[in-house]
């Protein structure tokens, strides 16, 4: 025993098993978010079944998804308003289960708790669909006829292929009509703007010739009524998809036998689950996650895609990496090489390092006090004096995310670039002045370029940080809900001063501020999943250009 | 000694408090090579560097007296050190080409000098490479990265780059002592070659190396230049006894 404590051995255990630990650890975490967050994807059964209280008999028909079951004891069960025999004990469990009924304009409730003891037996109707709708949730039901126009165009056989091409052909439509109304639309009150804007700085500047004001104004005018003209027609065209979009009817059935008409413009998807094969179920599913990832968010965030928070995210992190990795660099460049070596500089140093550790939500406040209200309203201020008191720059916007995000990761690539440039070593350096290089020069054409590695690994640290962080974006420029893009077709194209989405943000609203939670639930899960793996993907971009960056002076920095 | 590169006159050398080199007076001929021994810490590399201010790099060292380079006091205020260094090259004790290409590592001199017309270029790369002696070994990959090469080779393409910029003089500190016999005989055998055309001052701990390359030699002892002369006398009457001592190996 006293050997094998003094051969080592112990340490080694206790060593591998710290690893084991940490690697379930993340395994386990990974595996909870990408289980929970996957299966939401997969077109479940629909049940239906019997609930009553057979001793009243009394009865009403459920139909839904089954989302989870939980035992709980008697006296909980009471207290909840299920009816239990009396011959149970309070000892006794019941189980109940939770299901997904949708129908939320019918019933009022969309998830609801059924006891095991009032249920029938489940069914599972081959022809129970789901509605995936824009609007009030999914529906389960029966499909009845579809009419056009008010008249029965499919019943029966071939009902349900008529209204998958319509579904699609509707869904055609809103895309249509999105486009029009969000980039023809969005161009030409763009422009109303600056004409206003313009007009406005005419009326006011007291220097001007009156003469050319005159004509100015005249010209404004004349743009204006152009626009409006090309406006009206737009609104024509929106007109028309609308009512295009309203010429399909669903007649369906709810269980229990109530019959409903839904528009077919207002449906996205419809599936029916129960007669779907194996292949058809994961074409389904793979359908379920591209719309997932590519969609845009719809009622309240509770439902439909992402894809705004993705790319908000994505294009923070591109223009946070941006800006921290010219300033992180020339700062460590600056201490290591040309700053004299002293307590001043000691000082310097600590400072820098301890930054990285202040909490990120003081980042945040930073931010809104001196980017947001002072840098952003004096550039107002100057700049667009014209827009005032409406800001442009003086409130939160995705530069200022991104800025405060460099502050945030400006220790990081500090203290990487700065352990790179001491790895140097010093006969490269004695090279290249020993060829009379000046001390820029080498720094420059031979140092720089052999720390790159390092920095790499800076901008992976400060990418893996910025990516994840929520508290700080919260106050300077992230909202729940960005009406456009940050990147768009309109000049000048990069909107730095628009507000952005942030899937870290919206795995906090949707998850705490959503007000229908069963329903958000497994987005919270999915969003995570999402979140992390594009933390990945980013982090194994930025890694594999530093392994080829490494690769390329691997020698010298043996 | 009729012509004089490098006349160093009184020249004494602290780091710090430490006095390295002590009141030094030596004359380097042209178009010679000239060999340092003497045992390590005798300041023989302390003296080299001074040849091409590398010490300047040196934080507390501080020279006094003067090195004249073609009557030219290179201590002097207002001296160009990049000049000067374009003027007298030198090869360090460990390989160290840059992270570029062969034909980059070569190039590196002319393009600080703003040099950049290609066909320039390439004629100075293989001039120099052949003048290494390295220019067939590597004629087919001069854009292969440097560190493929072998520790010889790459001694050989640091030499090709010093001379590139065509130097008067080149210093070599103890060249061969990271390398193997064969390279060493390689490097040996060009430092014949190359003192046809430039003056060479070389550092090394090897006697029989020192013996075999130079035409002149320097004992060193302690910070002073105890006893110069044309090798073959050094080596078989020297005047002073420390000088006989060490050659004969009883010390250092």
């Amino acid at each position: 025993m006293k050997v094998w404590w003094k051969s080592g051995a112990p340490w080694v255990w206790l060593n591998a098993g710290a690893v084991a630990v940490s690697i379930i650890m993340v395994l386990g975490l990974i595996g909870l978010i990408a289980v929970r967050g996957l299966s939401h994807f997969y077109p479940s059964e629909i049940v239906e079944f019997q609930v009553g209280d057979p001793d009243l008999g009394i009865g009403q028909m459920v139909m839904g998804e089954h989302v989870r079951s939980e035992t709980i004891p008697v006296t909980v069960a009471r207290d909840a308003g299920i009816s239990v025999p009396p011959e149970l004990g309070d000892d006794d469990l019941v189980t109940r289960h939770l299901i997904k009924q949708g129908n939320r304009d019918v019933t009022g409730q969309d998830f609801a708790w059924y006891a095991e003891l009032q249920m029938s037996e489940w069914q599972a109707p081959p022809d129970a669909m789901r509605l995936e709708r824009r609007e009030w949730g999914d529906f389960f039901g029966y499909p009845l006829r579809v009419l056009e126009e008010g008249e029965v165009v499919a019943e029966g056989e071939g009902l349900w292929d008529a209204l998958q091409v319509r579904v699609e052909r509707a869904n055609t439509l809103f895309r249509e009509l999105r486009r029009i109304e969000r980039n023809e639309v969005g161009a030409i009150s763009a422009e109303m703007e600056e004409l206003r804007l313009r007009e406005r700085a005419l009326q006011r500047d007291p220097d001007i010739d009156p003469g050319v004001r005159e004509v100015e104004l005249e010209n404004i005018a004349a743009r204006q009524e152009s626009l409006q003209e090309a406006f009206r027609t737009l609104r024509g065209e929106i007109d028309v998809l609308r009512s295009e979009l309203r010429r399909d009817t669903l007649v369906a059935t709810v269980t229990g036998g109530q019959e409903v008409q839904i528009r077919i413009g207002d449906i996205v998807r419809a599936v029916q689950p129960n007669s779907l094969s194996l292949s058809e179920k994961t074409v389904e599913y793979v359908q379920q996650f591209w719309a997932f990832v590519s969609g845009e968010p719809r009622e309240a965030n509770t439902a439909g895609g992402i894809f705004p928070a993705i790319f908000g995210t994505v294009t923070m992190v591109l223009l946070m990496s941006m800006i921290v990795s010219p300033f992180g660099v020339l700062a460590a460049i600056y201490l290591r090489e040309y700053a004299r070596q002293g307590p001043m500089l000691r000082l310097i140093r600590i400072s820098v390092y301890n930054l990285a550790g202040v909490p990120s939500i003081v980042y945040g406040v930073f931010g809104l006090g001196f980017f947001i209200y002072t840098l952003g309203g004096s550039i107002d201020e100057l700049f667009y004096s014209d827009r005032l008191p409406s800001p442009t720059f003086g409130s939160p916007a995705l530069v200022w995310a991104s800025l405060t995000l460099a502050l945030l990761t400006l220790p990081v690539v500090i203290v990487s670039t700065e352990e790179g440039l001491a790895r140097i070593p010093t006969s490269i350096r004695q090279g290249s002045l020993a060829l009379g290089a000046t001390k820029s020069e080498t720094l420059w054409k031979v140092v720089v370029p052999l720390a790159t590695p390092a920095m790499m690994t800076g901008m992976i640290l400060a990418i893996a940080r910025a990516a994840g962080e929520v508290a700080p974006l919260m106050l300077v420029g992230v909202v729940k809900l960005a009406p456009t893009l940050p990147i768009d077709g309109t000049f000048p194209f990069v909107h730095l001063d628009r507000q952005i989405m942030h899937l870290g943000f919206h795995i906090y609203d949707v998850g705490f501020q959503s007000p229908n939670v069963e329903a958000a639930r497994p987005l919270v899960y999915a969003t995570a999943l999402v979140l992390v793996l594009l933390i990945v993907v980013l982090n194994l971009t930025a890694i594999s250009i530093r392994n080829r960056l490494r690769e390329r002076y691997r020698a010298a920095s043996d | 000694m009729k012509d004089v590169t490098f006349k160093v006159r009184n020249l004494d050398l602290y780091y710090g408090k430490d006095q390295a080199l002590k009141g030094i007076n030596l004359d380097i001929p042209r178009n010679r090579v000239t060999a340092f021994i003497g045992p390590s810490g005798c300041g023989k590399s302390t003296l080299l560097r001074c040849f091409n201010r590398m010490n300047d790099l040196v934080d507390a060292c501080r020279v006094e007296g003067e090195i004249l380079l073609d009557g030219e006091d290179i201590y002097a205020r207002g001296v160009d050190v990049a000049e000067l260094r374009r003027k007298v090259g030198m090869v360090f004790q460990k390989p160290n080409p840059f992270p570029k290409s062969i034909y980059e590592n070569v190039a590196y001199g002319l393009r600080l000098q703003g040099v950049s017309s290609r066909a320039v270029l390439d004629e100075v790369v293989e001039r120099s490479l052949r003048g290494a002696a390295l220019w067939d070994e590597v004629k087919d990959r001069l854009n292969d990265n440097a560190f493929g090469l072998s520790g010889g080779q790459q001694q050989r393409l640091v030499i090709a780059r010093a001379i590139a910029i065509e130097p008067e003089v080149i210093l070599l500190d103890e060249p061969a002592s990271a390398l193997d016999p064969i390279s060493t005989l390689k490097i040996e055998e060009l430092i014949n070659e190359l003192k046809e055309q430039y003056t060479i001052v070389i550092v090394t701990h090897n006697m029989q190396q020192a013996a075999r390359v130079s035409d002149y030699t320097a004992f060193m002892y302690l910070g002073e230049l105890v006893e110069f002369d044309e090798t073959n006398k050094l080596f078989t009457e020297p005047e002073k006894k420390q000088t006989e001592d060490y050659i004969t190996g009883r010390y250092g």
